[in-house]
């Protein structure tokens, strides 16, 4: 039968849902569903989880670009249908994980995966940097500061070791979104990568009147930076329009959102922010938001070569300091924030204070601080 | 054949990481729409901008979500991705994958774009990534009738639900995440699907503390596991862990191989101290204990969460826009996760929040910016909860107590006559 483009509500299906998670087990997890009793890490990337059954469940986690082709996915299915009885799965971090019912069956998997060229890097356990989450940034989105893919890819390149290996104080989280809406949520994560934009939108008049509703350019700034104005457009002729009052400007690009003759995007004024200290485990401390260490560094694609360097820079430099069990966010506090940037040599600037809404809740109010070379 | 030159591009094809760029050049033999997203995107990266237009409204009939629509800026250049709309699937609960159903999708899409999928979209989605307008109500129709699959969300909607692992493959897991994330994920099917709320809406469901959907981080409403009972001690295998014959973190921390010392990893680390060794006995004051997970976490052999399970209600978590970010606020302590009574207590809850803020809620408002808008003592009545230290951190440390006419003696209303005639001007 098929679709029938003169009649499309005909025979129509709604509101199925997704395909019932039950259908998608392997048996062995079917079986033992509820019934886990512990697990173990063998090796970076493999875990063995043991059921009250006695029966045991092995884990093969490898990382991927998360940006995936029909053709490498059938290859995921090639593997799946030779080792895992046709199953497959991904995790919330976009690994991939291969799962398997007896320890025997475990290394053939390795071996298939390691022949297969360098698509199936596994690791992402532990105390180690798991996959990077992300955003679309260029590949396809309108309002990128920064791109996504290409940055995730120079970042991971050069922290490899770190997923294949559990050799840091603990785990490490590495999140990017390239707009301040954060589509990925990195605000509270070990090491937040993030695109910003510095300079306010310029204004298109010619272009303003067809594709936006005025009073809604006006409302969407939240810090009532965009005010009605008269103007001429290029032709001399006075139009209905905005100006926006720079001094103002967050450059959150709300407007741009809501308003497409706003465009706001810079080849010099958008690029990346490093944010830092995060967490989302409820783990010995509670959950907190990453701070904003580095207010910016350039976009240079290919390799974004500022950015992978102060990545990997806090991380080594957290590595070396910290002790086991302390994320990022736990050493920095206990070191105090004033030793982090003096230990990890990133100059301090006034962009790391506060000075939006709420903004006193971060200043210092008691005597205690340390002599750092910050004091001169 | 590369249809441009790419030499940017070329360079994320070397380093040790998996390259989208391989990728995306393999599936380019395929479909030859690829070549222009390669190409493309080495434009942007001269210009170092994005070529992507403002999205449009894009989508299926009868549905308000799913679709995000996308246009190339510089079409003439790259006319095989002129259009390039998204479409959102809902993912099964937890990402397990049958490879014959991928197959089957692969096929599909294959057919009707790109050939490019993320897996998967933030929020949880498996976003198939890049089509043409005119292909959507087929690729609709086939994916509804030949895989039976639906939509995700998008718009101002409820949000595709997701959740950990769970019982699936974690021992931790206080409930079933898994069934409670379908269960909502069928039960709401018209709020994914036709947007009616002052904004999006999501739910996350994660089985314990550790939190590995990052709930309450990013949604609106996260169940977060929990138990109100004692940790089981396996006091023979605390002893193993002790000796050596158990390996700290299952493994997963190794540090730098000294010793398993409990006091130093575990007593010294728990945030409230209520763990204290008498002999070789581990010993936990329970009523302290605020189930941080640390301590199963490093000892996943000889420590259980207890038997009394259910989980924790977070509400109002959302990233910085606009007012800055928001963690999800302990709402409800606990509640049963009983999927015998298809979840009463959690739909409770959820349908109590949704009538309030549909009704108060301002456009574009998340529901944490609400509650801070209206205070939480006026949400928590809202929800017919009683107040508890549990809601609070500390108590507030200003006096500008809004009190309401009802609860003061003798009400407001008063007469200015009687007062001055006792009191002179
Ligand atoms: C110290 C804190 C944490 C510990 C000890 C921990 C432990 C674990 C364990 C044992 C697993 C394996 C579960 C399984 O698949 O069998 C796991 C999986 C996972 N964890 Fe965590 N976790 C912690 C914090 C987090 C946080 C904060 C996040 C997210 C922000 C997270 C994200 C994940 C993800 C994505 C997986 C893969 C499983 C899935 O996708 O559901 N974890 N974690
Ligand atoms: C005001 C805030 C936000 C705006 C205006 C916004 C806007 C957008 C836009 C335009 C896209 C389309 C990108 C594309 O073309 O593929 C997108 C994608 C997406 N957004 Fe947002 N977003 C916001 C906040 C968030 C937040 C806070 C989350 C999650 C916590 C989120 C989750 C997603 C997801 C899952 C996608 C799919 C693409 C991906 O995973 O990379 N969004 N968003
Ligand atoms: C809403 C809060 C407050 C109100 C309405 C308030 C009101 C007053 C008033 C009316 C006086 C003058 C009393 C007089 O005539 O001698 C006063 C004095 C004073 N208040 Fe407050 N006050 C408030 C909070 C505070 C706080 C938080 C502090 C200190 C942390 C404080 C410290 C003082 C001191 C030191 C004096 C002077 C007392 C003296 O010199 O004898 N007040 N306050
Ligand atoms: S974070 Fe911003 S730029 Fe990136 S996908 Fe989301 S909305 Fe687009
Ligand atoms: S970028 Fe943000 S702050 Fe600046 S004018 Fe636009 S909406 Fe206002
Ligand atoms: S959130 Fe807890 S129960 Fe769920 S997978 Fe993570 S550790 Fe396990
Ligand atoms: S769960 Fe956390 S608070 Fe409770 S005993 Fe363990 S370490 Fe202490």
């Amino acid at each position: 039968m098929g679709y029938d483009p003169q009649n499309p509500m005909k025979d129509r299906i709604t509101d199925i849902g997704p395909p019932h998670y039950e259908k998608m087990f392997p048996q062995v997890i079917k079986d033992n569903y509820g019934k886990w009793l512990y697990h173990e890490i063998v090796k970076p990337g493999v875990l063995k989880h043991v059921s009250e059954t006695g029966a045991e469940c092995y884990t093969v986690r490898v990382g991927s670009a998360r940006l995936l082709s029909l053709e490498f996915i059938r290859e995921v299915c090639d593997v799946a249908d030779k080792h895992c009885d046709g199953v497959v799965r991904w995790t919330t971090r976009n690994n991939i994980e291969f799962m398997v019912d007896a320890e025997s069956k475990v290394q053939p998997l390795l071996d298939d995966l390691a022949g297969r060229g360098n698509k199936f890097p596994v690791g992402g356990t532990g105390a180690c940097v798991s996959n990077v989450v992300h955003t679309q940034g260029w590949l396809h989105c309108h309002t990128p500061a920064t791109d996504a893919s290409g940055v995730v890819k120079a970042v991971m390149d050069e922290l490899f070791d770190h997923f294949t290996n559990m050799d840091l104080p603990a785990k490490c989280k590495v999140a990017l979104a390239c707009c301040l809406n954060m589509c990925g949520a990195v605000h509270c994560s070990d090491i937040a990568i993030l695109g910003v934009h510095r300079k306010p939108p310029m204004v298109d008049h010619d272009a303003i009147t067809g594709l936006c509703e005025l009073p809604l350019a006006v409302a969407s700034c939240p810090l009532g930076a965009i005010k009605p104005a008269t103007v001429k457009d290029s032709s001399g002729k006075e139009i209905k329009s905005v100006k926006v009052n720079a001094d103002r400007c967050m450059f959150c690009g709300n407007c741009y959102t809501m308003c497409p003759a706003m465009p706001l995007a810079d080849p010099e004024g958008s690029g990346i922010a490093i944010l830092v200290g995060g967490k989302v485990s409820n783990t010995r401390s509670g959950p907190t938001f990453s701070k904003l260490v580095i207010p910016f560094l350039p976009n240079t694609p290919p390799r974004w070569p500022e950015t992978v360097a102060a990545v990997k820079n806090i991380l080594e430099t957290w590595a070396a300091n910290a002790r086991k069990y302390e994320r990022v966010g736990e050493w920095a506090e206990r070191i105090g924030w004033e030793k982090f940037f003096e230990i990890t040599e990133i100059p301090f600037t006034d962009k790391s204070i506060d000075d939006y809404r709420l903004a006193y809740d971060t200043w210092r109010t008691t005597t205690q601080f340390k002599f750092t070379s910050h004091i001169k | 054949m590369p249809k441009h030159e790419t030499p940017l591009m070329d360079e994320l094809e070397k380093g040790p990481w998996p390259s989208f760029v391989s990728d995306l050049k393999r599936q380019a033999e395929k479909n030859p729409q690829c070549w222009d997203i390669v190409g493309q995107m080495e434009l942007s990266f001269k210009d170092r901008m994005t070529h992507w237009k403002h999205g449009g409204i894009v989508g299926v009939f009868g549905y308000g979500g799913g679709i995000v629509g996308r246009y190339s800026d510089v079409p003439q250049q790259f006319p095989g991705v002129a259009h390039f709309h998204t479409v959102r699937l809902n993912q099964p609960s937890s990402k397990f994958y049958r490879t014959d159903i991928l197959r089957k999708l692969c096929d599909l899409w294959e057919r009707r774009g790109s050939g490019m999928t993320n897996f998967h979209g933030s929020t949880g989605d498996l976003i198939l990534l890049g089509t043409r307008t005119e292909e959507l109500e087929p690729l609709f129709y086939e994916l509804t009738h030949d895989l039976e699959w639906d939509l995700g969300g998008s718009g101002s909607n409820l949000r595709t639900p997701a959740c950990c692992i769970g019982k699936a493959r974690c021992e931790w897991s206080c409930y079933d995440t898994q069934a409670t994330c379908y269960g909502m994920t069928m039960k709401y099917q018209d709020e994914i699907h036709r947007p009616a709320f002052p904004y999006k809406f999501k739910f996350k469901f994660s089985g314990c503390a550790n939190d590995c959907v990052a709930a309450i981080a990013r949604s609106d409403l996260s169940a977060i596991g929990t138990w109100r009972d004692n940790i089981r001690i396996n006091q023979d295998e605390v002893k193993k862990y002790i000796t050596g014959d158990n390996v700290a973190n299952g493994g997963g921390i190794p540090g730098k191989g000294e010793k398993f010392d409990i006091q130093k990893e575990v007593i010294d680390l728990c945030p409230t101290g209520c763990m204290w060794m008498e002999g070789d006995t581990l010993k936990i004051d329970d009523a302290e204990c605020t189930r941080c997970m640390h301590c199963l976490n490093v000892m996943p052999k000889a420590l259980r969460p207890g038997v009394d399970q259910g989980a924790s209600i977070m509400m109002g978590a959302k990233a910085p826009i606009l007012d800055g970010a928001q963690l999800g606020t302990l709402i409800v302590p606990f509640i049963k996760m009983d999927p015998d009574n298809e979840f009463e207590e959690l739909v409770d809850v959820i349908e109590k929040c949704w009538d309030y803020w549909m009704e108060h809620g301002k456009n574009r408002e998340r529901l944490g910016e609400t509650i801070q808008r209206v205070g939480l003592p006026t949400f928590l009545r809202v929800m017919e909860l009683e107040p508890i230290p549990q809601h609070v951190k500390e108590p507030r440390s200003n006096p500008y107590v809004f009190w309401r006419e009802e609860e003061v003696e003798g009400g407001w209303q008063r007469d200015v006559k009687e007062f001055r005639a006792k009191h002179a001007q």
